[in-house]
């Protein structure tokens, strides 16, 4: 009937009772029974299980055999700084393109003789070609025989005791290798809630052991796509796609802590990265539209698409909504989009349309809620 | 209590019907988190869209199962979306419609049709 793909553990979120549907070329669990506000709320108090399958990772390996390499041939296609990023560390950044927007974002660590990139479902296609197409002194391989799972929350570190050792010695995006019962692991603090918490890499034949290993802790639910959402628009992160896209520039994305400043302008290695123009024009200039975080003064949801004006009435269009949905953890709507930068300052009041009617929204620092990181 | 194809219940109270939204209907939203209701006064028809319920996933409209006039609606569930999961049938209505003749109820389903239509 159709071309979706099924992760490793389709078999496990059917038992589990999920509600299934299509996600960037993936059957995924939307939801669990216990549904999306439960499961959202569940992953802030206690700890939620993902299943992260669907997205790429690759093996970015020098054929110099010096990681170094793969991080100044990386550079080229991304405006951050890959080169000083220490062994066993990770770091967010952007792969841009020729007129500055965003072709992906993605998690670069570096594994001391080549580097480990996790990218975007929708995206891995084309960005395994991008790296193929530009560095040449670099195999860039993805990662088929392993399964991805994010386990977030503030029980996250405890859930995982007696399942993988050593974990408690790993800080907010350090990367590391490690031996369990359940194979070898590819570990990382770091997630996609605002929650502490681990995603870890694990081969196919293991992920569902492991999978029902960690359920079977008390602290830990399954959590779908639904809350998945709705924990990341909380936490004021981007959904590629929706929030950034090849249209949009990292200073328009807010998006400038990913540039460091030894790729910035008087940086040691500025520019020399895909629409270096454009996008350190913008640092120097400001960018006429900005994103911003929104939240709504009534009650209803503004979501993606709702058209954002400076008045209750008349005038023009000066933004729009990204993403859009009801935040469980701030019991009310919350809102991510772009408005002009005249508009983008925390505290200004602007009117997103909702069937036809404006109603007050305010522009909003992210993220919504503080991170729990552990630093 | 009556079933339309929209997922609406309508029940007849006195002279007026009470309207709500399905057990099937709220099931298959998932977690309501908004709902706006018309002004009490306002004038109907049939399918006009009179009444938003968003869930965690998306909006959907109500529409007006027939002709007449909303006379009351249910502020607890304005203020308290998710009732409308707890007690979609009972507690968690939405308005209350006058009409000219509630003979027009014997136009929709019965519980027994409505359980075949949504199979």
């Amino acid at each position: 009937m159709s071309n979706l793909r099924r992760t490793g553990l389709y078999d496990l979120h059917k038992a589990l009772g999920a509600r299934i549907m299509p996600f960037a070329g993936y059957e995924l669990p939307v939801q669990y029974p216990a549904g999306v506000l439960k499961e959202h709320l569940h992953c802030r108090s206690a700890a939620g299980l993902f299943d992260v399958s669907h997205m790429g990772q690759i093996l970015l390996r020098p054929k110099s055999g010096n990681a170094a390499d793969a991080a100044r041939a990386l550079e080229a296609l991304i405006p951050a700084d890959i080169v000083d990023l220490a062994e066993g560390r990770q770091r967010y950044a952007l792969l841009t393109n020729n007129d500055g927007g965003i072709v992906d974002d993605l998690i670069v660590a570096n594994r001391g003789d080549h580097l480990f990139l996790v990218v975007n479902a929708a995206c891995k296609a084309d960005d395994i070609a991008h790296l193929r197409g530009h560095l040449r002194d670099c195999d860039a391989m993805e990662v088929a025989d392993r399964a991805l799972l994010a386990l977030q929350g503030p029980a996250a570190e405890a859930s995982l005791e007696g399942i993988v050792p050593g974990m408690a010695d790993l800080k907010f995006m350090d990367a590391a290798i490690k031996d369990s019962d359940f194979g070898t692991l590819w570990v990382s603090r770091s997630g996609y809630t605002g929650e502490d918490g681990f995603e870890i890499s694990v081969q196919q034949a293991k992920a569902e052991d492991l999978a029902r290993t960690l359920l079977s802790r008390k602290a830990v639910e399954p959590i779908g796509l639904g809350a998945r959402d709705s924990l990341r628009l909380e936490a004021g992160l981007c959904l590629y796609g929706s929030d950034i896209d090849a249209a949009t520039s990292p200073v328009e994305a807010a998006l400038e802590w990913t540039v460091q400043k030894v790729r910035r302008a008087g940086g040691a290695r500025s520019g020399g990265f895909p629409g270096a123009e454009r996008i350190l024009g913008d640092f120097a200039e400001g960018a006429a539209r900005r994103r911003v975080g929104l939240l709504p003064e009534g009650r209803a949801p503004m979501r993606a698409g709702t058209e954002i004006y400076a008045k209750s009435d008349g005038g023009s269009l000066i933004g729009r909504v990204t993403s859009g949905s009801y935040g469980p953890s701030i019991s009310g709507p919350v809102s991510m989009g772009y408005v002009g930068t005249a508009f983008a300052e925390a505290g200004t009041t602007l009117y997103g349309e909702v069937r036809g009617k404006r109603l007050p929204v305010k522009v909003a620092s992210m993220p919504f809620r503080p991170a729990a990181f552990k630093r | 209590m009556k079933f339309t194809d929209e997922h609406e219940w309508l029940r007849l109270d006195g002279d007026v019907i009470v309207v709500g939204i399905t057990d099937h209907a709220s099931e298959q939203l998932g977690d309501v988190i908004f709902v706006g209701l018309p002004e009490p006064g306002t004038t109907v028809a049939k399918d006009d869209e009179i009444a938003v319920i968003e869930s965690v996933k998306a909006a959907s409209d109500i529409l007006a199962p027939v002709d007449g006039e909303i006379v009351e609606v249910n502020a607890a569930i304005v203020d308290n979306p998710a009732l409308v999961n707890e007690d979609p049938t009972g507690d968690a209505w939405f308005f209350k419609m006058k009409v000219e003749d509630a003979s027009v109820l014997d136009d929709f389903m019965d519980e027994a049709a409505y359980k075949d239509f949504i199979g």
